[in-house]
């Protein structure tokens, strides 16, 4: 590539190295490195304990790094950034009910911006916005644990979003949806202008949203490239534990549209 | 707030009382039910008096009485006490039907049920017309500590949440054959109700969690700054006032 006179914005996410023992001793990454450019969308693959979600709990600073780095659009995951790097950083967990703890979920979409210091008519249009993007704002004013699964998930998404994150994290965003629910929610990633990772054990889902794939295993980065390459790979996919569902071929499906 | 916490004490509406602010109805009641305390209990209409207030602020809750009344079951248990009163507070004796009875604790038992009853009612038509989501605002408003206001809201946010948790660990436990039956099986019980506080405190560590990564720091965002105009206070002002008149008409006549 020939070099560039312009200056390119810094990557939306540089871990370098990365290594982590949990307090008990037991370790479980072992020199992660891992660039997401602005606007790319990677999923994250690899086995049951592979140290996924280990991963994303230190780009957030929840996990202080043991050894190695993590920079977010520049600026690195430490004690003094953190309450800009949770702002940049946005994570949906697994679990909805986790993250939608306040009484409404106009309330609960609220909680980010406002811990930010936005108020009044600035903090009920971000409220709107994010919960319009996810096509649930006249949910606005109900319980959470009034709404389905699905569209808990959603708000969830929303949660985050209100935020404006430079990076959006999902751990898992498929699991316990049903098709047409899952098929929604790909449209809502696609239809975002953020930077994505998204952690997966839905291989045809990660084909389907992501352009670029990379698999993590026994907590090092074993394969990063095209997310078709890599699930073309039998050899690769039977070394690390990962399966594609039955009569599935990523060789017949269309690329996903790339950024 | 639309179509909040509905609570089993509340009933929705749109009238006039249902409209004030929450922390101007916990003021009004607040302060309603400490001059209904410090009334003398000798002066019988006043209590009277306080009665038709209520009834008149029922009445432009629109709240029909029936519903007002069987909410109010739940001071029976004050009621049995007083009744007892008559017979064991020691003092002059009157006799009644061949009964004896006490004088001290016919006028004891006079003032724990005309002012117990003032205040539930009073509670009930707060709570009948106030959201609870809204009444913990208003607490909080009313500066009542925010670690308080924050543990009540986390209550209602997951009580549904662990009553669902516990609803599927007893299909699981029936499924495979266990009906509680006797103190023999209580053990068992025992266990689910531990899984269920380890289920509950692990739940509360992701909870915290998902909390910190959206920036939590120990104190909760204002996202409802709740305000009250002039002309609302004044209209939750009334009951309060109203009665405080006939208080010091009960102390001075
Ligand atoms: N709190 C903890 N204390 C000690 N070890 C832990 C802890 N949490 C996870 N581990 C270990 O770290 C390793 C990586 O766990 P992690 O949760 O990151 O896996 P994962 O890739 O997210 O797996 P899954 O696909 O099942 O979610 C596992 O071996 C796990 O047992
Ligand atoms: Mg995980």
């Amino acid at each position: 590539m020939s070099t560039q006179p312009r200056k390119q914005p810094p990557p939306s996410l540089e871990v370098r190295g990365l290594a982590y023992a949990y307090p008990d001793g037991h370790q479980a990454l072992f020199g992660v490195d891992l660039t997401v450019a602005r606007g790319e969308r990677v999923a994250l693959l690899g086995p049951n304990g592979a140290g996924k979600t280990t991963l994303v709990l230190h780009l957030n600073g929840i996990h202080t790094a043991g050894a190695g780095s993590v920079t977010v659009a520049g600026l690195p995951v430490a004690k003094q950034h953190l309450a800009e790097i949770r702002r940049r950083v946005g994570i949906v967990f697994q679990d909805p009910d986790d993250q939608l703890f306040m009484p409404t979920v106009r309330e609960d979409v609220a909680f980010g911006p406002a811990t930010a210091g936005l108020r009044g008519a600035e903090l009920e249009a971000r409220v709107v916005a994010a919960l319009t993007q996810v096509g649930m704002a006249e949910y606005a004013d109900r319980p959470p644990h009034h709404l389905s699964f699905g569209q808990r998930r959603r708000v969830a998404v929303a949660t985050v979003l209100a935020m404006e994150p430079e990076i959006l994290v999902l751990d898992e965003p498929s699991s316990n949806l049903d098709p047409a629910s899952r098929r929604e929610l790909a449209d809502i990633l696609r239809a975002l202008d953020v930077t994505v990772l998204m952690v997966t054990h839905d291989l045809p889902y990660a084909m389907e949203l992501c352009p670029r794939a990379v698999i993590l295993s026994e907590g090092v980065i074993a394969a990063d490239g095209p997310t078709r390459e890599l699930l073309g790979d039998a050899e690769l996919l039977g070394a690390h534990r990962l399966e594609l569902p039955f009569g599935f071929d990523p060789s017949a499906v269309p690329v996903p549209r790339g950024r | 707030m639309g179509a909040g916490h509905a609570h089993k004490l509340y009933r929705h509406g749109h009238s006039p009382v249902h409209a004030l602010p929450p922390h101007c109805k916990l003021a009004a009641v607040l302060c309603f039910v400490l001059v209904v305390v410090a009334t003398p209990r000798e002066a019988v209409w006043a209590f009277g008096l306080y009665a038709a207030l209520l009834a008149g602020v029922a009445a432009v809750a629109r709240v029909p009485a029936g519903f007002l009344l069987r909410r109010m079951l739940i001071e029976v248990p004050f009621v049995a006490f007083a009744v007892l009163m008559p017979f064991v507070v020691p003092g002059d004796q009157v006799h009644f039907l061949g009964i004896s009875l006490s004088v001290p604790g016919l006028w004891g038992a006079w003032n724990v049920l005309a002012k117990g009853t003032l205040g539930v009612a009073a509670s009930v038509l707060l709570a009948s017309t106030t959201e609870l989501r809204a009444l913990l605002l208003g607490l909080e408003r009313l500066r009542l500590p925010p670690m308080l206001v924050q543990i009540a809201s986390f209550m209602i946010r997951y009580g549904d949440v662990i009553t669902d948790e516990l609803r599927r660990m007893s299909i699981a436990r029936r499924s495979r054959g266990f009906e509680a039956r006797g103190v023999r099986h209580w053990g068992v019980l025992g266990k689910s109700a531990g899984a269920l506080f380890i289920r509950s405190y692990e739940r509360g560590e992701r909870v915290h969690l998902a909390m910190m990564s959206r920036g939590y720091t120990g104190t909760m965002p204002v996202i409802d700054q709740l305000t009250a105009s002039r002309a609302q206070w004044t209209a939750a002002a009334a009951l309060p006032l109203t009665a405080l008149a006939v208080c010091l008409l009960g102390w001075t006549l």
